[in-house]
């Protein structure tokens, strides 16, 4: 029976990306739709109705939205190369450590250090810190999140691997410096320069427009309140 | 050899009363440790040392947090009386309408306790939205997950809160028979099951928790 892959996405999206790898990783035939998120497809309404967002996996017709909940589809689904462990406490652990990603620190560092300045700023750092210390201790003895390869981990966190520079660039100051955090600097390294990883990262030119574009806003509006 | 199960809650809130229910369902015996949120013990710090926060649950030592991180790990520890889909989108779906109560029907029921006037009466119609998504989610099953209670039920028990929360703050209705009937027969048949209705704060120490917490002489109606 032929299999039908699609998946609905942005250039930029961080989220999306987590699906990219993981369908690659287990070697996944999908098409790609780009939606601009200003004039939304009549398709993703139809198969988003409730959030309107991407990313969205559409598998024989039926869609799944919500990016954590589309990687355990895909490895429910294609059970090559794995990407969460066997054992249901691993498993927990590693729900538990993609949720933090997203709810601690993708929003202290985005919607934190990187829409703010002066003193805010600098408040959100500490919390930011704070957070990435944790994910620092994560790693303690492993090369990667999921051991000895990468796994569910690593893709919830693999924003970070290319996100964070831009962020720096843009923002001007440093976020996730080697010194502070050795081994996630280390593991920035190797998850961006893996196989599948390096060859689907966003142009980093148009990443920096519109990360720049996108402060520059937030701090306008902030200003003019 | 000896289990050991302990749950470190609070009784008025539903994400550790989401717990209760899901040990309760699969007969696994636990032992209840209710939390002092502004008195937290160190064992609650050791044992969640990232958030700090209740509900986590502790198996032969080995702590979890987060719950529905708890829900799934409990569904895959004592798999009797299984309380997600075993098909791949069937279980997709589950998870989705979770995260669904979390992301989208928590804050809006956080923001209507402490809102006032018109931008308490704009966030109920915001809740009211979000109800008839669910309504459409539910069509003509006996609870989300089908002929019993499963994963989206139990995650929707946020929504007996928020119908506590309105009686107590004398709010507008926000969950009518006739707005929402379909909603409706579904909420009486989860409050009416054995398990649920043993997991559910009582009623009058939670209208006073309401009342005392986010009570005040301008309610709106």
């Amino acid at each position: 029976m032929a299999e039908e892959v699609k998946l609905f996405r942005t250039w930029s999206t961080p989220f999306a990306l987590r699906i990219v790898w993981a369908l690659k990783i287990k070697g996944v035939e999908y098409e790609t739709i780009f939606e601009d998120l200003y004039n939304k497809s009549p398709s993703l309404l139809q198969y988003n109705p409730a959030h309107k967002k991407v990313p969205v996996l559409v598998h024989n017709g039926k869609p799944i939205s919500e990016s954590y909940v589309i990687l355990e589809y895909i490895d429910e689904t294609w059970k090559e190369t794995p990407l969460l462990p066997e054992d249901p406490y691993e498993r927990a652990m590693a729900r538990f450590w993609a949720k933090f990603g997203d709810d601690k620190v993708f929003t202290s560092i985005f919607g934190g250090v990187f829409v703010k300045e002066g003193k805010e700023q600098e408040e959100a750092m500490v919390e930011a810190m704070e957070n990435l210390q944790f994910l620092e201790e994560e790693l303690r003895g492993k090369k990667f999140f999921g051991g000895e390869r990468i796994g569910f981990v690593d893709l919830a966190l693999g924003w970070l691997a290319n996100l964070i520079s831009i962020l720096e660039d843009v923002a001007g100051l440093k976020i996730v410096g080697e010194d502070k955090f050795p081994l996630l600097s280390a593991w920035m390294k190797d998850f961006a320069d893996s196989p599948i990883i390096k060859d689907n990262w966003p142009p980093r030119d148009k990443m920096i427009a519109k990360f720049q574009a996108l402060r520059d806003a937030k701090l306008a509006a902030a200003a003019s309140k | 050899m000896a289990e050991e199960v302990k749950l470190f809650g609070t009784w008025a809130s539903p994400f550790s009363r989401r717990i209760e229910v899901a040990l309760k369902l699969k007969g696994v015996q636990f032992e209840y440790i209710e939390e002092n949120l502004s008195n937290k013990s160190p064992a609650l710090l050791k044992y969640n040392p990232v958030h700090k926060k209740i509900p986590v649950l502790v198996h032969n030592g080995k702590p979890v947090a987060e719950s529905l991180v708890i829900l799934e790990y409990i569904d895959e520890t004592w798999k009797h009386n299984p309380i997600l889909p075993t098909d791949p989108y069937e279980k997709a779906m589950a998870r989705f309408w979770a995260k669904y109560m979390d992301d989208k029907l928590w804050p809006a029921a956080t923001k209507v306790v402490v809102s006032k006037g018109e931008e308490q009466k704009a966030v109920i119609e915001e809740i009211q939205e979000q109800l008839k998504t669910l309504e459409s989610e539910l069509k003509e099953k006996k609870f989300f997950g089908g002929e019993s209670l499963g994963f989206v039920d139990i995650a929707a028990n946020i929504i007996v809160f928020l119908l506590v929360a309105q009686e107590a703050l004398g709010l507008m209705e926000i969950l009518t028979e006739e707005k929402f009937p379909v909603l409706h027969e579904w909420y009486q048949r989860l409050v009416d099951d054995a398990v649920f209705k043993e997991c559910v704060p009582p009623r009058e120490r939670h209208l006073g928790f309401f009342k005392a917490r986010f009570g005040s002489s301008t309610a709106s109606k």
